[in-house]
């Protein structure tokens, strides 16, 4: 188990990169605590399976170092790096049985038998595979041909972190939440440091203490689930995570009132926007947006109401904005022409799609 | 399930089974006709019953060639598989290289059959042939029509450079096609190179194997252009495989019911060999689940 530090890391996957668009990674600074479980989270394409083979050395960077507990390990190879890695699809070794696919990787660090054996029982048991060691792991579904790999990934207990890349994505649904909860139970005991690729923001939210979310090779912001819904640095994170998503409207700033489609609303504090903003937009999350007929209230027009399940979302119109509403349970449905009336606290401001601090 | 049980499928299948029927059923059961009954011309055939296949078992000389024909394609599979793989193994996987191997890799196989052996008959011969004329200023002793080793040797080797290519692009085909997830996953879980061969390279081409295998051993079980052109099956018998022997029969002869006998034979042979290949290599596919305890 180690640290694991990024310095200055980008990657191109071009010979000779000529621009800032050849990086599928640009450059960046990332540390990963020991024992921590980290997502990184982000649309496919973003560069965040990159990042991930980078660390695993799978993938050699164009530029800056990896360093595990402070000593520089960029130029070797992912076997002589104590690092475990799942994949997306299943990876099983076809003419071996469950039993001597979980204890391949142990072998071939010529671990002693006993003690592989001792263990490979011992996380069978965890992924509930116990039953099938002595089968041929072809034979099996591909859910667990799966679990298998995720064995594989958690079989040595002295690896610096295991990496996870969508590693539920051919895992049927049902599945998907005990696997998730096991990972987590696992995480718990052996104390090793995860780091679980996903564009799932479900996945993320629910597996790590810390979530990255990445956007076109670039982290946009590194923060616990929470702080992400509440507080996202930048009209990127607020977007992806939700369902829906954050409200974005474009706006305007006048002393301590934000215009919105020609109406004042008081923020209740003073937001100072840096001097070349050029793109100023208020953000507010579904979940605070509350309807209401109060005459300080703004008026928007009801054009359709989704029913997600869970709850339901008012799809509204504020002039020539759209917003999204999430009703409270029970609430009367809105029709018509009505108001709405933002949660000032969970209000935020945004200067070309970063968030602009509040001040006290 | 509803299971339809009209047979409007049958119509589907019926061009096919005509085809079939009248390029290989037909011409078969004419052969299968031939073998149990005899002629002395004039078009007048006697029911002779299972005369003619006694008489072939018992030959020595369907022996001798049924035992060079065993010996011929056991040995050209030995070299070609194993060949094959390694060629496939060490070539390029992406770049301009893969072309370019591909390409010389497909050349034997575009050349006619006659014609590869007419290229082999002048490159070994001992007066004007580049290979057989160096071989004897070497000192070496080398005529492919005095020495049976000498004809084998040219033999198997014009084999060998004409279809390993075959096995080559049919392994390379099986690789190509294996996800880098797995070498990415054996490069983490400390695999060494044997073992990546070992337990994903050859398990995810043994399906293409089993074809190569097939398929050299068919093919080279039913040669008759090269030896034919080469060496005639000569010298004396020592290149006569049972299809240059059948030939001679049948037509040298006109033996037809023996010839017909031996077809039969022959083509069973085949089917059992195949058959045999086949059970051995996919045993593991038909193995229960659970069944290896």
């Amino acid at each position: 188990m180690a640290q694991i530090d990024l310095k200055n890391i980008a990657h191109s996957y071009a010979a000779a990169p000529s621009s800032e668009d050849d990086f599928a990674l640009k450059k960046l600074d990332v540390s990963w605590q020991d024992g921590g479980a980290y997502a990184l989270l982000g649309p496919s394409g973003c560069g965040k399976t990159t990042l991930l083979n980078i660390i695993s050395g799978l993938l050699h960077p164009t530029q800056g170092a990896v360093l595990f507990d402070g000593a520089d390990i960029t130029p070797k190879p992912p076997e002589a790096r104590n690092i475990a890695q799942v994949f997306q699809f299943p990876v099983i070794y076809d003419t071996m049985t469950v039993y001597q696919n979980l204890a391949f990787p142990l072998q071939n660090r010529k671990v002693p038998k006993r003690q592989i054996d001792v263990r490979v029982r011992r996380l069978a048991d965890m992924l509930e595979l116990s039953k099938y060691l002595s089968r041929k792991a072809r034979d099996l579904s591909a859910d667990e041909k799966q679990k298998i790999s995720l064995g594989r990934g958690l079989i040595r207990e002295d690896v610096a972190a295991i990496l996870f890349d969508e590693p539920l994505t051919v895992i049927d649904p049902q599945l998907k939440w005990s696997l998730r909860s096991q990972l987590k139970r696992l995480h718990a005991e052996f104390n090793h440091t995860m780091i679980y690729v996903t564009h799932d923001q479900t996945e993320a939210l629910t597996f790590a203490d810390q979530v990255i979310v990445m956007s076109e090779g670039e982290i946009v912001q590194t923060a616990s689930p929470q702080e992400l819904f509440e507080r996202p640095a930048h009209t990127f994170v607020g977007r992806f995570i939700g369902s829906p998503g954050m409200n974005v409207l474009p706006c305007a700033i006048d002393n301590t009132n934000v215009i919105l489609a020609g109406h004042a609303i008081n923020i209740g504090r003073n937001v100072t926007l840096p001097s070349d903003a050029e793109r100023i937009e208020l953000g507010v999350r579904p979940e605070f947006v509350k309807i209401s007929t109060d005459e300080n209230a703004l008026p928007a027009t009801v054009e359709a109401i989704e029913d997600a399940g869970r709850y339901r979302i008012a799809r509204l119109r504020l002039h020539d904005l759209q917003l999204a509403v999430i009703l409270p349970d029970g609430a009367a449905l809105p029709s018509g022409t009505t108001g709405v009336i933002f949660d000032t606290e969970n209000t935020h401001i945004y200067a070309d799609g970063h968030l602009v601090e509040r001040r006290a | 399930m509803q299971k339809t049980h009209d047979h409007k499928a049958l119509w589907l299948v019926a061009p096919a089974l005509l085809l079939v029927a009248f390029t290989a059923v037909i011409p078969l059961m004419t052969v299968v006709n031939y073998s149990v009954q005899d002629t002395f011309g004039n078009n007048q055939f006697f029911w002779v019953g299972a005369e003619w296949y006694r008489e072939i078992l018992r030959s020595d000389r369907f022996h001798a060639a049924f035992l060079r024909q065993i010996a011929f394609s056991a040995t050209i599979l030995a070299i070609e598989i194993p060949l094959g793989l390694a060629i496939a193994l060490s070539m390029p996987k992406k770049g301009l290289g893969v072309s370019v191997c591909l390409v010389l890799m497909a050349l034997p196989l575009l050349i006619p059959w006659n014609v590869v052996g007419t290229i082999w008959q002048i490159f070994a011969r001992v007066d004007i042939g580049l290979l057989g004329h160096t071989l004897n200023g070497l000192g070496i002793d080398f005529n492919y029509t005095q020495n049976a080793g000498a004809a084998w040797a040219t033999l198997i080797i014009m084999d060998v450079w004409h279809w390993t290519s075959l096995v080559v692009l049919l392994c390379y085909a099986g690789l190509v096609a294996i996800p880098p997830a797995y070498y990415q996953a054996a490069r983490i879980d400390g695999a060494s190179r044997w073992a990546v061969f070992r337990y994903i390279e050859l398990p995810k081409m043994s399906r293409v194997l089993l074809i190569a295998v097939l398929l050299r051993f068919m093919d080279s079980f039913m040669i008759y252009t090269e030896p034919f052109v080469v060496t005639g099956g000569g010298p004396g018998n020592a290149t006569t495989f049972l299809s240059v022997d059948l030939v001679k029969m049948a037509i040298g002869q006109f033996d037809l019911g023996p010839a017909a006998a031996m077809s039969v034979i022959y083509f069973l042979i085949v089917i059992l060999v195949s058959w045999a290949f086949y059970t051995i290599m996919t045993r593991e596919d038909f193995e229960p689940s659970g069944g290896a305890r």
